[in-house]
């Protein structure tokens, strides 16, 4: 029935000792098993997950496709406003001044220099309901609206052959981006939830909304954008030891 | 089944008149366990260990299935029997072992599916009536169904099961961790927020196949245990 065994079957009385010898020989071809042992070793664990994590974020980047759009919902599948949780890694609000809040664009781009939300809201205007998740497991689906972040990165005039954005925040957090996902068609720059202007607390003036991405990537109350083609700062979370492509 | 079963014989010397005795038989063995079969065990054993104590460290992050606000907690397991510490931490086990999980899982079904050696193991039509008398005999006190093979018509049931389980395991997992890629697989469990419930699901059942499976390795034995190492199971009942 199995071949593995026809060869042992030919003869079949075997001496007492060669069975035992055989028995040992197949338990050390389980030798192998004892190589995971060595995330038990606290030496080599922190690197070998930073490495397991690395090809999950690898095969993230693989799986991710341009062309496929995240589910979105009808407005009576909305979570209530009162409902989508507040969440930051600091402060709930850094109390931004509106009136002399500029996005400051540096990096890869012709058109480098201070952009006033006004210039953000002046690109098209997108509206769309989808689901929000968080690393921790809840999810909501909201209503955002704003520009897409690819018509704004053409608008600065971005080098097509970049490879990441690098945004910082008022509150000091600071987030990154792989190219695909920054030119999603459903990646926003936010500027309203549920056709109201964002609250301080949802990330006012403007934020990142990113459908194909967890939630901590989706950084609130931008103060810079870079476009470059290394990476030279990550995430804040990313550095804590979460996944940096995390895509959905 | 019978060509993998051998005489386990103990040569004797020369007898007083100088003639060879014949050897004497003193055991049985059966070889039940292909090599392949043993590795993807233990080692994928070692990853569903793995993966259910981060997976119960990511749960406690939000140990819920109900809304964020307000939020209603399902249960509270103890930090002390979750692998990782935090959630970051246990993310990171649990996207690494994750492609330890798989690949046993892939390789094992590779293998059991071109060598013909899932004959031994996948329950069908065939073994339906031998079901009920095994519980009887587990769990009534019923006689002992002889024995015909490495697998009884229950053992069969309960494996092809938590294969099954095992399949489901990775299927909702993918959901939860790429809801937006695997959109259409989402969409068959319900969306992100139920394939969340069903992974979490899925875990107990394979913890309660676990369970029996302990149990009943416990009951039947060193021998029985041993094949596991081995391959070779001494004294069968068949």
């Amino acid at each position: 029935m199995i071949k593995n065994n026809d060869r042992k079957m030919n003869d079949r009385k075997m001496d007492e000792k060669k069975f035992r010898q055989n028995g040992r020989r197949e338990l050390l071809k389980l030798a192998p098993v004892l190589a995971l042992g060595a995330f038990a070793i606290p030496s080599l664990q922190e690197g070998l997950l930073k490495k397991g994590l690395g090809f999950s974020d690898w095969a993230s980047a693989r799986l991710f496709r341009s062309g496929h759009l995240a589910p979105t919902f009808d407005n009576a599948e909305l979570t209530p406003f009162a409902k989508f949780p507040i969440n930051g890694y600091d402060v709930d609000d850094p109390e931004v001044i509106f009136e002399s809040w500029t996005l400051s664009v540096s990096g890869a781009v012709s058109r480098p220099g201070n952009y006033t939300l006004a210039q953000v809201q002046a690109l098209p205007r997108i509206r769309q309901n989808t689901r929000h998740i968080c690393v921790e497991g809840w999810d909501v689906i909201g209503r955002f609206g704003g520009a897409r972040l690819s018509d704004f990165l053409k608008l600065v005039g971005a080098d097509p052959t970049a490879r990441f954005i690098t945004v910082n925040c008022a509150d000091d957090y600071y987030e990154s981006l792989d190219i695909a996902t920054a030119i999603h068609p459903q990646t926003l720059l936010c500027y309203e939830m549920y056709e109201q202007p964002l609250t301080r607390k949802h990330g006012a003036p403007l934020r990142l909304q990113i459908p194909t991405k967890i939630g901590y990537k989706q950084a609130k109350y931008l103060t810079d954008l870079k476009v470059s083609h290394v990476l030279d700062r990550v995430g804040y979370w990313e550095d804590q030891g979460y996944s940096w492509f995390y895509g959905l | 089944m019978s060509d993998s079963v051998i005489e386990i014989i103990q040569a004797k010397g020369k007898g007083a008149d100088g003639e060879e005795e014949a050897p004497v038989v003193v055991a049985r063995a059966v070889y039940e366990h292909p090599f392949v079969v043993r590795l993807c065990h233990w080692v994928n054993a070692v990853a569903l260990f793995v993966m259910v104590g981060s997976g119960l460290q990511i749960f406690r992050a939000f140990p819920s299935f109900g809304a964020k606000i307000p939020q209603k907690d399902l249960l509270h397991w103890p930090r002390a029997f979750a692998i990782g510490g935090w959630l970051g931490g246990a993310l990171q086990w649990h996207l690494t072992f994750m492609w330890i999980y798989i690949a046993t899982g892939v390789f094992y079904l590779g293998y059991e599916l071109f060598s013909g050696n899932y004959r031994q193991v996948l329950f069908t039509h065939r073994d339906v009536p031998g079901v009920w008398p095994m519980v009887k005999h587990y769990f009534f006190f019923g006689p002992k169904p002889p024995v015909r093979g490495a697998y009884n018509p229950l053992q069969k049931q309960a494996y092809t099961t938590v294969i099954g389980l095992g399949v489901l395991s990775v299927l909702t997992g993918l959901v939860v961790w790429k809801p937006v890629q695997f959109s259409w697989l989402a969409w068959m469990m319900g969306g992100f927020h139920y394939a969340r419930i069903w992974h979490f699901a899925v875990m107990w059942a394979i913890l309660f196949f676990v369970l029996g499976h302990l149990v009943m390795v416990i009951l039947h034995g060193w021998n029985n245990f041993v094949s596991m190492l081995t391959g070779w199971k001494k004294d069968p009942g068949y």
